[in-house]
Order: C-alpha cells, then sequence, then structure tokens
C-alpha cells in the first residue's frame, strides 16, 4: 500500500501530443490521448471508487468497483479500462452506480475477517476506506458460508507477511511482480472461488521472489504487510529522502513514527526509481540502528592496545596531533585521506577540502579507485566528461540494449526491471560477459546473443565488434565526421579493419564464437538506438580504462551518442560514486574533474580557500599502501571506507595498514579497517544527516535527516571538527552551504542549489546557466570536449595467466541482497538469503577435482589462499570460477592480486589465476583473520564486548 | 617505493602507447600520463632508478619517455 500522504490516480500516466477533452461530472477536463476515465477524473479531483487500480500498473478491470456512467452508452463500464474520447460526458455518482458498488463491497466483505480495529492496516486499508466510501451497511450474503477465513499466514520472509485471509484477489501483487519487477513470481492460482494468490508451490521465501516489495506496496489490504508495520503500527510522518545502496540512487519516502524508521516506501515522484525498489533499499535498513553501532568516540595509542573511549573533543584533537606530528617528523606529504562514496557529496567535499587546504597535499582518494576509475579516465578522454551519458528513462527509446559485465538484477535491480520492462516490449539484448547473469535468460526476457567471453579479454571483444562495424560498412560516416576528430578516427578505422582484429583471428583469444560476434556487431549498429550499459567487468581489469574507450569508439563510431535511447550508461556500483569523483575525491583532480596542475583552477580554489594549493597530483589509495610500507606514508583518515576487506590483496593491504602511525576511522561499525586503527570516529548513517547524493546518471538528490545522529555528530561536522583542531577554519551551519560553495567553484554545478533540488526533485548535472534545470542526455549538439576523440585500443592480455599450478581463472562480484562489503546488510535480515560467500565452479571443472557441491575448497593464487564452500553450477563456463565478497571471513580479497588497469590503478578483481582443491579447513590466513578479529573485539570497551 | 611496481606500472603505460603510430606522440603520451598522475615521490623514484640502474626492466618505449622528459618529470624540490 502507498504511503498514506501519496496520492494514487488509479492508472499509469500518458504522454501524447493529441489532446482530449471530455466532462466529468459535468466539469471539463483535457488530458493525453490514451488516458483512462478514471485517472481523468483524478484530474479535476473527483476520486472514482477503486480496489483493483492502482497508478503503478496497467489497469486489470477486475473489482467492478469504479464502473461509471457515459452518456450515450450501454451499461456501466469500468473508468479504469475505458479510456477517455473527445467530448465524452461521465457520470461518476448515481443511485444506480451507489447500489452497483455497494453490492460489489457486499460480495467481498462476506469473504473478508471484521477485525479492522485489530488489523494492521488499520486506518490506511483501501478496502476498509473503500467500505466508507460506498456507505456499505449491511451485508447480506451474511459471514457463515464458504470462505478463506481459515487460510494458512505465510510468515516465510523477513519483511513482510502474506496472509490470504485478507486477499481479495484483486491481483494486484500479482501484476506488480510482472509489470514493476519483472519477476513473474506470484500467480492466481485456481478458478473462481478457489482462486487464491500463490508464489508458485511453495512458500515465499523458497520462491523465485526477490523481495523487492511492489507486491506488498500494491496491495490494498493487509494481506501482504510489513512486519515492521505489524510490529510498530501505522507511521505518522514521512520525509523523502534518498537510498543509501547502489548507484540506481532510489527516492524513498521514510516514514516514521517519532524518530523511528517504520517503512521505507518508494517514491513515486522518484526519477530514478520511479516508485519501485529493490530488497536492500526497502527492507534492509534495520542497520542504521543495530546494536553493532559505536557510538562514542575511541582512541589508542597501538593497536594492540585496549580503546579508551573519549569526549568528541579529545578524539578528533588527538587525531589532529598525531597527524601534525607524522607531518613535522616526515613530511607534509606523510598523511592524506580516503573519501567515501558511501557518503554524501558534501561530506566527499569536505574531506578532500581538508587534505588539500589543511594537510597542504593532494593525497586524497576514493573508493572509486577500485571501481570506476577507469570509467573517469577513459570518457574524459574520448568523449570529454568523466560521466554516463544518459538518464535512466532513456532506456524507453533504446531498440539493443548491450550489457557489458554488469548483472545488473544483481547490482542495480531498479534498474534491471526498467531495463525488462522495455526488453519485454521488443527491444533486443546483448549480453557481454563470462558468466550467464540474470538477465540473459528472465520469464519474458532473453538475451539475444550472449557473447561468453574469456574473463580478460573484453578489449580483444570490442575491437572485433568494431571490426564488424568497419568493414562491414555499419560506421555512421556522417555523424563521425561531423562530430569527431576524423584524423584519430581514420587512425582507429584503420587499426580496427586490420585482419588481426576480426573475429574470427579473435575467437582463439575470446572463447567467443565468430558468428556471435558479428551477428552482434551487426545487430548493434543497425538500430536507430542502441546503448551500451557497463559494470565494473568492464573497469576491474589491467585494460580497464582502454575498454572504456573501445566502447566509447564503438558508440561514437555507429552514431550512438547525443540523443534518448542510446549513449555509454556505466552503471555505478555505490549510491554515490559518480558524486564523490565530481567532489574532486582523486588526487590529481579538484571538484569538476580539473586537473590540480592547471593554475587558473588552483588560483579560483586558492582564493576562496585562503590557502595555497600543492600543484603535484597525490597519491592513489595503492599508491599510498606501498608508501606505507616504504615509510613515507604514515597518517591515514578513512571516512566511510574498508579497504581492509574492499581492496584487493588483503594481506599487502592489512600490512600497510599496519605500518601507519595514526589511522583515523570514521564509520558507523567496528569495520575490518578500523581493527587497524588509533582513532575511531563514530560515522552517522544516511539517515541521520542532511547531504546529497549523486547517482549513475548525474543525478543529484537529496538525503534528509529523519532521526538524530546516534553519535550526537553527523560526519560533515566531523570533518569540519577535525579541520578546525588541525589549524584550517572551516564554519559551515548546514550542508547547503557546502553546496553552495561547491556550486561557486564548480562550473557543472552552478545552478545547483537545495532550493532548487526541493523544487525540481533533483537535478542531473550539467546544472548552470546553460541548462539551468539540469541536463538528461549529454553530448548532445557536440561532446564535451569539442570533437569526440577515437584512441587506438591495442588488445594486451593481462600478465595474470592460468598455467598448470593456477589453471581456473576467478572472477568476482555482488548478490542482490548484500551490497559491496556486507557491513550495511549483514545486519539485517538480508542474511537469510546469502549468509556466506561460496565459490561457484562449473561441473566439469568439480567433477575432475573430485569436487562436491557444498565441500570445502581452498582456493589458491599468486597472492594467498583462502576456503570457501563449492556450489556447482552451469552459470559459469568451464575453468572460470566466481564468488563475491560480502563477508569479511571469505577473504575473497586475499587471492586477488595487485595487478591494476594501466592508467588509473583500478584493481584487476576480475581475473585471478588460482586452484581449487578439495580441503578440510579452513585457510592459515582464515585462522589468523579469526585471532586478529577475536583479539580486536577484546579490546572494546566492556559495554561493546557485551553487544558483540 | 617498489621499484618493481612502479616499473611494472610505467611498462602498463609504455604497453597502451606504443600502439599509437606516430612515436613522438606514444612519447608525450606516457610521460604526459606519469606526470598528470603520478605523486611526485612516485616521479622522483622511477628517475633515479633510470639515473642509477639504467632503468632495468622498463621496456623501451617507457625508458626512452622517461629519459627524453627527465626535466619535465622530475618533481621540484619539497619547501616544507
Amino acid at each position: 500500500m502507498y504511503s498514506v500522504k501519496e496520492l494514487d490516480a488509479g492508472t499509469p500516466a500518458r504522454v501524447s501530443a493529441k489532446q482530449v477533452t471530455l466532462f466529468i461530472d459535468g466539469v471539463s477536463v483535457t488530458v493525453p490521448d490514451g488516458t483512462s476515465v478514471m485517472r481523468a477524473a483524478m484530474d479535476v479531483g473527483v476520486k472514482v471508487p477503486k480496489l483493483c487500480a492502482t497508478d503503478m500498473m496497467e489497469s486489470f478491470g477486475s473489482c467492478r468497483l469504479c464502473l461509471v456512467e457515459i452518456e450515450g452508452r450501454k451499461g456501466y463500464p469500468a473508468s479504469c479500462t475505458t479510456l477517455v474520447e473527445t467530448g465524452m460526458k461521465v457520470r461518476t455518482q448515481s443511485t444506480k452506480l451507489a447500489k452497483l458498488r455497494r453490492g460489489v463491497m457486499e460480495l467481498y466483505i462476506s469473504d473478508h475477517p471484521l477485525d479492522c480495529l485489530t488489523c494492521p492496516a488499520n486506518g490506511n486499508c483501501e478496502l476498509q476506506e473503500m467500505a466508507g466510501v460506498v456507505g456499505l451497511r449491511e451485508v447480506r450474503y451474511g459471514y457463515e458460508g464458504a470462505n478463506h477465513l481459515s487460510s494458512a499466514k505465510d510468515e516465510s520472509n523477513p519483511y513482510f507477511t502474506f496472509d490470504p485471509t485478507k486477499c481479495i484477489v484483486c491481483s494486484r501483487c500479482v501484476r506488480a511482480c510482472e509489470e514493476v519487477q519483472g519477476t513473474f513470481a506470484l500467480t492466481v492460482d485456481g478458478r473462481g472461488f478457489a482462486s487464491v494468490i500463490a508464489a508458485g508451490p511453495t512458500d515465499f521465501l523458497k520462491s523465485e521472489c526477490v523481495s523487492c516489495g511492489a507486491c506488498v506496496q500494491a496491495c490494498p489490504t493487509s494481506t501482504l504487510m510489513e512486519k515492521s508495520i505489524i510490529d510498530a503500527g501505522q507511521p505518522d510522518h514521512s520525509e523523502v529522502t534518498t537510498c543509501a545502496y547502489c548507484g540506481v540512487g532510489c527516492s524513498f519516502r521514510a516514514e516514521m513514527k517519532g524518530s523511528e524508521v517504520v517503512r521505507m516506501v518508494p517514491d513515486k515522484d522518484g526519477k530514478a526509481n520511479h516508485g519501485h525498489s529493490c530488497v536492500k533499499g526497502r527492507f534492509a535498513w534495520g542497520y542504521a540502528t543495530h546494536p553493532d553501532r559505536i557510538r562514542t568516540p575511541m582512541i589508542r595509542k597501538k593497536i594492540t592496545d585496549p580503546w579508551q573511549e573519549v569526549s568528541w573533543d579529545e578524539a578528533i584533537n588527538y587525531a589532529a596531533s598525531e597527524f601534525k606530528r607524522i607531518q613535522q617528523k616526515y613530511g607534509r606529504g606523510a598523511v592524506g585521506g580516503i573519501t567515501s562514496s558511501r557518503c554524501t557529496n558534501e561530506e566527499t567535499y569536505l574531506v578532500q577540502k581538508l587534505v588539500r587546504a589543511a594537510f597542504g597535499n593532494n593525497n586524497v582518494d576514493t573508493c572509486a579507485r577500485v571501481c570506476h576509475s577507469p570509467t573517469g579516465y577513459g570518457l574524459k578522454t574520448t568523449l570529454g566528461e568523466s560521466a554516463g551519458t544518459q538518464d535512466f528513462d532513456s532506456v524507453d527509446q533504446a531498440d539493443v540494449m548491450m550489457v557489458i559485465g554488469a548483472s545488473p538484477t544483481d547490482g542495480h535491480p531498479v534498474f534491471a526491471s526498467h531495463m525488462k520492462r522495455r526488453l519485454r516490449e521488443g527491444a533486443k539484448l546483448i549480453v557481454v560477459d563470462p558468466r550467464t547473469i540474470g538477465l540473459v535468460r528472465q520469464p519474458h526476457v532473453e538475451a539475444d546473443y550472449h557473447l561468453q567471453l574469456r574473463p580478460g579479454t573484453n578489449v580483444a571483444v570490442i575491437n572485433s565488434l568494431a571490426h564488424v562495424v568497419v568493414t562491414e560498412g555499419l560506421l555512421k560516416e556522417d555523424f563521425v565526421r561531423a562530430r569527431c576528430e576524423v584524423k584519430e578516427f581514420e587512425k582507429w578505422k584503420a587499426f580496427v579493419s586490420e585482419p588481426r582484429n576480426s573475429p574470427e583471428a579473435m575467437e582463439p583469444i575470446t572463447g567467443v564464437p565468430a558468428q556471435q560476434i558479428r551477428g552482434a556487431a551487426r545487430l548493434y549498429a543497425s538500430v536507430p538506438n542502441a546503448a551500451i550499459y557497463y559494470g565494473l567487468g568492464v573497469t576491474e581489469h589491467s585494460q580497464g580504462s582502454t575498454m572504456v574507450i573501445g566502447i566509447a569508439n564503438l558508440a561514437m563510431a555507429t552514431g550512438n551518442i547525443g540523443r534518448e535511447g542510446v549513449g555509454v550508461n556505466p552503471l555505478r556500483g555505490q549510491n554515490n560514486v559518480q558524486g564523490s569523483c565530481d567532489m574532486g575525491s582523486f588526487p590529481h583532480e579538484l571538484p569538476g574533474y580539473r586537473h590540480i596542475s592547471d593554475a587558473a583552477t588552483r588560483s579560483l580554489f586558492e582564493g576562496d580557500w585562503k590557502v595555497k594549493l600543492d600543484p603535484e597530483p597525490g597519491l592513489r589509495i595503492p599508491n599510498m599502501f606501498d608508501a606505507s610500507l616504504d615509510g613515507s606514508f604514515l597518517g591515514l583518515y578513512v571516512q566511510g571506507e574498508d579497504v581492509a576487506q574492499s581492496d584487493p590483496d588483503t594481506q599487502h593491504v592489512t600490512a600497510a595498514l599496519s605500518a601507519l602511525e595514526c589511522l583515523v576511522v570514521q564509520d558507523i561499525f567496528l569495520n575490518e579497517t578500523a581493527k587497524f586503527a588509533h582513532v575511531f570516529l563514530p560515522g552517522s548513517s544516511f539517515l541521520e544527516k542532511d547531504g546529497t547524493f549523486t547517482n549513475a546518471e548525474r543525478r543529484i538528490s537529496r538525503v534528509r535527516k529523519v532521526m538524530p545522529a546516534l553519535a550526537g555528530m553527523s560526519d560533515w561536522e566531523v570533518t569540519m571538527a577535525l579541520s578546525n583542531a588541525f589549524g584550517y577554519p572551516m564554519h559551515y551551519n548546514h550542508p547547503s552551504e557546502i553546496m553552495d560553495e561547491i556550486a561557486r567553484l564548480t562550473p557543472t554545478f552552478h545552478g545547483v542549489t537545495y532550493e532548487k533540488i526541493d523544487q525540481l526533485g533533483s537535478i542531473q548535472w550539467p546544472c548552470n546557466e546553460g541548462a539551468p534545470e539540469g541536463t538528461p542526455v549529454m553530448h548532445v549538439q557536440e561532446f564535451v570536449r569539442g570533437k569526440g576523440r577515437f584512441v587506438i585500443t591495442e588488445y594486451i592480455p593481462t600478465d595474470e595467466r592460468t598455467n598448470s599450478q593456477y589453471p581456473l581463472l576467478l572472477t568476482t562480484g555482488r548478490i542482490l541482497s548484500q551490497y559491496n562489503v556486507g557491513a550495511q546488510t549483514r545486519r539485517t535480515a538480508n542474511l537469510m538469503w546469502h549468509d556466506e560467500d561460496k565459490l561457484e565452479i562449473h561441473p566439469h571443472d568439480a567433477e575432475q577435482r573430485g569436487i562436491k557441491d557444498g565441500d570445502w575448497v581452498g582456493i589458491r593464487s599468486r597472492a594467498g589462499e583462502t576456503v570457501l564452500r563449492a556450489v556447482i553450477t552451469e552459470r559459469i563456463q568451464p575453468g572460470v570460477v566466481y564468488t563475491t565478497f560480502h563477508h569479511p571471513f571469505s577473504g575473497a580479497n586475499v587471492v586477488t592480486t595487485d595487478n591494476s588497469d594501466w592508467a588509473t590503478n583500478c584493481p584487476e578483481y576480475k581475473v585471478t589465476a588460482v586452484q581449487v582443491t578439495r580441503v578440510m579447513q579452513p585457510s592459515t590466513w582464515q585462522k589468523s583473520f579469526n585471532e586478529f578479529d577475536q583479539q580486536q573485539r577484546s579490546l572494546l570497551p566492556a559495554h561493546e564486548k557485551a553487544k558483540v | 617505493m617498489d621499484i618493481h611496481h612502479l616499473v611494472k606500472m610505467a611498462n602498463d603505460i609504455a604497453n597502451f602507447f606504443k600502439s599509437e603510430p606516430d612515436h613522438q606522440v606514444a612519447l608525450d603520451g606516457v610521460a604526459g600520463h606519469i606526470r598528470r598522475f603520478w605523486d611526485p615521490r612516485m616521479r622522483r623514484a622511477i628517475i633515479k632508478w633510470v639515473d642509477d640502474d639504467n632503468g632495468e626492466g622498463l621496456q623501451p618505449l617507457a625508458l626512452e619517455a622517461l629519459k627524453t622528459y627527465r626535466e619535465k618529470l622530475m618533481p621540484q624540490p619539497v619547501t616544507e
């Protein structure tokens, strides 16, 4: 059910150039052609009674409550399924209609429990409301006949219950699962009176249901009801905010009782999600008040010392004094900071400002280093801007989607639902991935091509696709010659035309049959609109930047840039990856992607910040680790990141963290990195602060504080205090003042203010004098850099090779129910779906090694060894194994190596040569991890130890 | 800084630019990339490697770029 604050117009809005004028109860109304009578009535404030209709999905016409009279027509048509016509005269109220509606309600209520006062939907139940609206006063049929009132309740799902006694079989849940989510997990089982809603032949938890909650939202009664509402009761107020999980950046109403969140409802007005959500955003928010939250600052001299709880002032002064001491002893460049894509724009901006202005160097980096830094480099090089080219809604105009190295149904589930909707409408799909990702085959969705390449051969595939486009005359030469640098294009054209780049020549390298490459290239290049969506399977390679360039080359060559339905679209992993990069978190760039060596830009910031800036680029995260081990980098401030779990070659990372003289960690939990820290500053969750996130489509959305910061300070306040203690004054009264400074100093943000975001709902940058309300699609008239630039992309095999010792390739990724290092989702009931990371292995490879499903297996690489349980599956090809990295004990990154992208040092998570063998016990690393974990927990203050 | 890691990084950069048909553009590309993205201590270390050990392990394009643009790549002395 919708939030109490939202209006349900009954059927979806329509867009049409043709407008139709009709009369509803004598009042004239003009609406787009294709609009339902019900929705047109709503436009003039007439709420036609309804039960099976809701504006999130197409009309169904089953409940017969929305009957109206139309002049000149026989009978009583349903207003939800009847479309408007010019001059139509509609009556929504009459004695006959009232009688008919009461009759319908009598039937419903005769098979519905009369427990309204104790029902969790009491006060927010559409059936209850409609009974009142139609004036139901009696049920002539009585309640003693056949009914469904003894049906068993399904409580298997951790977040919601299914109570069939309350069900009116309106099919809203079934249709939501089909139309909104695209999973088709629910059905109406049986016929007539025996009809019941079913999640297949099992309960909800074991079914195909992905717990997105669309059915719960659609249900007009308490049949599908959040357990949080059953426990807490109906909310009394709400606030619109932005989800803190993936890069889709869904807008939600946080529904509250006092300062307690009782439900998160996706916002229909949210331009990224249009009222949809996934299991994480809708349900997995309980971590915000989890007992593991540390609420008091702590310090210690050595990591073997017990933590000492101190005041905020003491912790901040201690951190500042330690950093000053380190700089005095080892030099100005011996300290730095890491910003987080889980934090707001304002917070990351302040951390980079702290490093540049207070620390006096550029040793600031962000977790985008290990995910999308190649996107920044590749798109800036070719198109001129480090960002995706489209808005999400652009996919509605795409005739072909090419999804490369991404699993949207796992990583970006709400956009995956949007994609699936377009695919069901007939768009074609090309998947380029070593795994059989969810999109390859779903109900009513099947990839036209699945180019199941060998890990590490992306560039070979993109070159061979380009080869087909060029050699088969599929180029859009007019576009290229008008919009791109022709000399560079000619060089690229000659390069990809070489026979060594043909699909046939590349087949032995990529493992993809040449005819599939040819077919996919022809499909991509031959339709009016083809769009590329890609993820970390593109970037996290030794040629990550090269592949991003190759993608941009292909899009330019086929004219698929600069309008709706096309483009190059990085699917950002975390909620604010785009924003943290925009905010100047990279060591070589000031906010707005301007190089630190540029004197004019530096001068702008120097004037505003009243400090001289270092013109030299600083250390990237992996360089920080190397410099720490080298003894030249000894103080690190980490806000909201967990490098000890997320970064590759764990043993190298933890050795580097151990070598630091002062590690300051600001986080909501004692994460793996914090176990190496000397100062712990309690962080605040997204529910506890104001700010903005910028999603994968460059959309800046407000994060609104709905509850007090549990530790007393929001993250931006902590960074400000740290800067002041360090001796560089920072004074902001509210994050909006930080955004004002960002806008003042950043051309692409010149027009952004909190007031404008509140007014428009959200804004896609660039937002400035040229685009006062933002820019949904970029590069429309010309590329940001002027002419698009083609760059040669030679395929260079990774140094990470298989051999007899390490014969398999390990690739890593994520799963729907968990998020990144799992710090948030592991502290929710999402554990029910994924309580440990497992190793996926092909039946052939498993058989060769005597491995059975569920066996413990050791995974050994040149970097290290860990042990996981095996899952035998044909989702992956022979020779490849796969795991996730959501649980620290799994040690997935103990195995990954320090190989990285040539341009950005983004780690090569996606290709690690390994051997897999059956084992009987955890790895040596896992044993020492457990010992260290126990030791660190024992060093916590007594009341914190009691909690864990 | 681990010089072998820096040598590998420089070689990876050179591997990208060596497919550029114009040798001068390739040299500029390698040196420009290192200048724009490497912290001064990293540049200092790789130049010292070229000076003291003749850049052992560096592939020819990387070595040539580092030698050709030595002065531009060498950071200014640090003033604390």
